[in-house]
């Protein structure tokens, strides 16, 4: 996704996602390259077979939602301690940590805003998803029912166009990097 | 096939031998010792004046503070300031949950309070039987249930875990009996446990008459009572006994018929403990503090008895896993599994301080003396227990990764299960006990006794048939289940 690429890319079509699944696992087991695989749909195992890295986008919600309770923390200390403390309901206002329970709402809520709001900015930034994006995908029928599968091009085109139509593919071309 | 060795055996048989001496020789030297009962007033005195001086500082820190706010804000502080939970305790205290010595700090009602001192340190080894056996009924009635949901809402991945939950399910029919015991003693007035099982309670004119309690006759009466405990244990033995009998019988025959017939008692099962479970709640633990009530209670208890359960579940499919047992079940499943024990143990914190914030923030003395009192007298088990069940699990097996690993599992779930047995300390002992609570040889014997039990009736069940649920009819499904 979004590196440049050196080699020539060959795209192959398919129109059904077991026969994609183990396509990418044979061309894989034989040495080739899957650089991408478009989908109208998630595929299930198919980021295990391509090899693809697990997301840390996991790891990242954790600090975002820390963030959001460290910021909750400070909101409620800032405005209802030192700012403007209130007497609401009895409730001690002269520490924070004595009407802590009543911040909690605010605590969890605000750590579930900054995890779930990061997390998908994060997402669109690393994924280049910015309003005006163009859309990357390089045929549009793999939003509707076909599977595309692009192959780096190391050795010989005959061999790999050849495998790519045992394999099950409909149609095959090649691009310049 | 799992075979129940001999090591294990002795293992388990000792370990409920050695808890019930534990047990007796504890009951035998609490029953020597109760003539310190004069210490225990002069422990409550000193904590009077502990909190006193507590309250003193936080006044200071309001005076700092209301004046920056002008001398009109100042006289709204000093106002509230009585509402501070703090300054209420010595009038509260008194009048609510050791409403028999308003006075007990009066020379001449000296000998009432020690009279009721002595009586907590006679509920202490009852009262440590009961944490225990609530305690445990926890582990196996929660995987009943859970057995049951994986037949209603016709789960496939568990399919090859269902002979360890029909196993544990069993596990619930000795501590019922105990709680059996102990609560049918109470009402013999053997121990005084249950405030409202108290002699003459309902009696108007008797000397220990109590208006709350007696409003509350139609419900907790010892006959009413006694027929609810009966249909608990009836009613959920039923379901452990007929889930597993259909599952036996789907061995040598039709698995899909039998797998119907047990969604049937499934649903009929939930269904029932969908009451029980709350019903059970008030009975068993909520009674015990008798002018107290949080209708939160139930699911309250509920969910801390699943998430034990869970992590009892875990602990033994991993001991299964390392003796080369259930081949079927993966990382995946135990993946699941960890993520229930992970997601209820939020869910139980969630009911906790849904519970506890509303009765803090309303701050009525009827229910926040509830409160009061573990936050007074329990501050140490009542901290440990919040970390143990919520702050500890959610750093340990919150990340994907730690969920698959054995080690961080049982970790989390060993954190579980301590935390859960300290909450169910939390919540009855107060009531019984008041101030002398501890943990010496009456509440260490329970647990080794029951633990002891729970392996002996677990481990020789899941012995007695194949580990594999063979014909059930999502077998494959569970074994190539992935996530």
């Amino acid at each position: 996704m979004g590196h440049t690429k050196h080699n020539p890319i060959v795209r192959a079509l398919f129109n059904d996602d077991d026969i994609v699944l183990s396509a990418v696992k044979d061309l894989r087991a034989n040495g080739f390259h899957v650089s991408e695989v478009y989908s109208p749909f998630p595929i299930h195992g198919l980021d295990e077979a391509m090899g693809l890295k697990r997301t840390r986008l996991s790891t990242a919600a954790f600090f975002y939602g820390l963030t959001g309770l460290f910021f909750a923390s400070w909101l409620t200390y800032y405005t209802m301690i030192m700012d403007w403390p209130q007497n609401i309901g009895g409730k001690p206002n002269s520490m924070w940590f004595l009407n802590m329970p009543s911040f909690v709402p605010v605590m969890f809520e605000l750590t579930v805003f900054f995890a779930a709001h990061l997390m998908c900015w994060s997402y669109f930034a690393v994924n280049g998803l910015y309003p005006g994006a163009k859309a990357q995908n390089p045929d549009p029928r793999t939003t509707d029912d076909h599977f595309l599968m692009e192959v780096e091009l190391e050795g010989d085109e005959d061999a790999l166009n050849k495998k790519l139509k045992d394999l099950g593919a409909l149609e095959i071309s090649k691009i310049e990097a | 096939m799992f075979e129940f060795s001999t090591k294990a055996k002795q293992l388990a048989i000792g370990l409920t031998v050695v808890g019930a001496i534990l047990w007796v020789v504890g009951f035998a030297m609490n029953g020597s010792s109760s003539h310190e009962a004069d210490h225990g007033h002069d422990a409550h005195a000193t904590e009077m004046q502990a909190d006193a001086g507590h309250d003193a500082h936080a006044e200071e820190a309001h005076d700092a503070h209301a004046e920056a706010h002008g001398a009109e804000a100042h006289d709204a502080h000093a106002e509230h300031e009585n509402d501070y939970p703090g300054e209420a305790h010595a009038s509260m205290i008194e009048s609510t949950y050791e409403s028999d010595h308003a006075d007990a700090h009066g020379a001449e009602a000296h000998d009432a309070h020690a009279e009721h001192v002595h009586h907590q340190r006679q509920n202490r080894p009852w009262s440590a039987l009961y944490v225990a056996a609530i305690f445990f009924l926890g582990l196996g009635l929660g995987q009943l249930f859970f057995l049951a949901i994986q037949y209603i809402a016709q789960a496939g991945w568990s399919a090859g875990l269902l002979r360890v939950m029909e196993a544990q399910a069993f596990t619930i029919i000795i501590p019922l009996i105990v709680i059996a015991l102990i609560t049918f003693l109470g009402l013999g007035h053997v121990h005084h446990m249950f405030h409202w099982m108290v002699e003459g309670i309902n009696i108007e004119g008797h000397e220990n008459y109590d208006e709350i309690i007696a409003g509350k006759r139609g419900f907790l009466n010892p006959t009413f009572f006694i027929i609810r405990v009966l249909v608990y244990i009836g009613g959920w033995v039923w379901a452990a006994r007929m889930l597993r009998k259909n599952s036996l019988l789907s061995d040598s025959g039709d698995g899909v018929e039998m797998w119907k017939r047990n969604r049937k008692v499934g649903a009929i099962f939930t269904v029932f403990y969908a009451v029980t479970s709350s019903t059970s709640a008030w009975d068993l633990i909520m009674s015990i503090d008798t002018h107290w009530f949080s209708t939160l209670f139930g699911w309250y208890t509920f969910a801390g008895m699943f998430v034990s359960s869970f992590a009892a579940t875990i602990l033994v499919t991993l001991y299964l896993k390392s003796k080369g047992l259930l081949e079927w079940v993966n990382d995946n499943h135990i993946h699941d599994l960890g993520k229930f024990m992970f997601a209820f143990s939020v869910f139980w914190t969630y009911l906790w301080f849904s519970q506890f914030v509303l009765i803090w923030y309303a701050n009525i003395p009827e229910e926040v003396t509830y409160y009061m009192q573990r936050w007074d007298q329990y501050k140490v088990p009542f901290f440990t227990m919040l970390s143990l069940n919520f702050i500890f699990p959610v750093l340990a097996i919150l990340s994907r990764p730690a969920k698959r690993v054995p080690g961080t599992l049982v970790m989390a779930a060993l954190f579980v299960l301590v935390g859960h047995y300290m909450d169910h300390y939390v919540m009855i002992m107060p009531g019984t006990v008041g101030d002398q609570y501890g943990f010496g040889l009456v509440e260490l014997g329970p647990i080794l006794f029951f633990a002891g039990l729970f392996i002996y009736v677990m481990l020789s069940n899941l012995a007695k048939a194949p580990l594999l649920h063979k014909n059930h009819p999502m077998m494959v499904e569970s074994k190539h289940f992935q996530q």
